[in-house]
């Protein structure tokens, strides 16, 4: 990736985001549907989207899947 | 370890039909006496383990090691463990109760995170250096030529088009790189208050580059 596409991919946003306060309200029932192998994407776009460009709720999604996969017990 | 009782256990979420496990958790982390300690006990100890997990995953990237990092882990869980007892009333039982634990565990290791990074003071927050931004990007130095203008007039946009306080976030951010958990606490705000801030932003600085030339004009997509 060039820089050019680098910026336009920072820069660009989706209406859809829903923000990191309800992506962090869900994000437990939404890490249970990835962990199952279902269709977390589709069932909550506005999640997914929000996931993909913030780096701390990304970063809290993949820290709470990892805990999920390892398991406390 | 003593963690005040909560008997107000979702009578909603009981009654959703939960799984076993899950039901057990709720059943003896409101109910009362040795039951009740063996459950916290054995809460805190998968807190500490994921906790621990999460610090090692995140590590390799922080300035945090060895006895700093096992610290944050069981500042983490035990303060984790307090918000799970005081919001046990509110676990609707969308999940299993162990996966609506961990995320209060993970979320407290973000929160510590960014507070640890002004451990390390030096970051400007008002001054914003420039010269990193192509490499930020990823702009090859070499090609100056062309990328120069772009981001000549990024940084128009930025003092032209931002509010104040969506530049300095901006500025906090993409220039200076201060992680967004940490500009949280420095301006005593929150995460979807600063991202939200960033978001708009970003949008902004897009159109004016689009209305520009300089960025394609997308907007009859979804943008």
């Amino acid at each position: 990736m060039n820089g050019w596409s680098a910026l336009d991919r920072f820069l660009r946003t989706d209406p859809r985001d829903v923000g990191c306060a309800q992506a962090m309200d869900m994000l437990h029932v939404y890490v249970e549907l990835v962990a199952a192998g279902a269709p977390a994407e589709q069932r909550y776009p506005g999640i997914a989207a929000h996931l993909s460009a913030c780096g701390p709720c990304g970063e809290d999604f993949e820290g709470l899947l990892a805990a999920v996969h390892g398991g406390g017990h | 370890m003593t963690v005040a009782g909560n008997h107000a256990v979702p009578q909603a979420a009981a009654a959703a039909g939960l799984d076993a496990e899950s039901a057990e958790w709720l059943d003896a982390l409101g109910g009362t006496g040795p039951r009740r300690e063996s459950a916290l006990a054995r809460l805190h100890e998968m807190l500490v383990r994921i906790a621990r997990g999460e610090v090692g995953r995140r590590g390799p990237r922080l300035r945090i090691t060895g006895p700093e990092l096992e610290d944050l882990a069981y500042q983490a869980a035990a303060d984790a463990l307090l918000a799970i007892t005081g919001k046990l009333g509110q676990f609707r039982g969308e999940s299993r109760f162990t996966t609506w634990a961990y995320k209060f565990v993970v979320f407290e290791v973000s929160a510590k995170i960014g507070r640890h990074f002004w451990r390390h003071p030096g970051v400007p927050l008002d001054a914003g250096d420039w010269d990193r931004l192509p490499g930020r990007f990823g702009f090859d130095p070499a090609r100056e030529a062309e990328w120069r203008d772009l981001l000549a007039a990024l940084r128009r946009a930025v003092d032209e088009e931002l509010t104040p306080r969506q530049r300095a976030v901006f500025v906090a951010i993409v220039l200076n790189d201060v992680p967004l958990d940490a500009l949280v606490i420095e301006l005593a705000s929150s995460r979807n208050a600063i991202y939200k801030m960033l978001f708009d932003a970003r949008r902004k600085l897009r159109a004016a580059l689009a209305a520009n030339g300089y960025l394609c004009d997308d907007s009859s997509r979804r943008s």
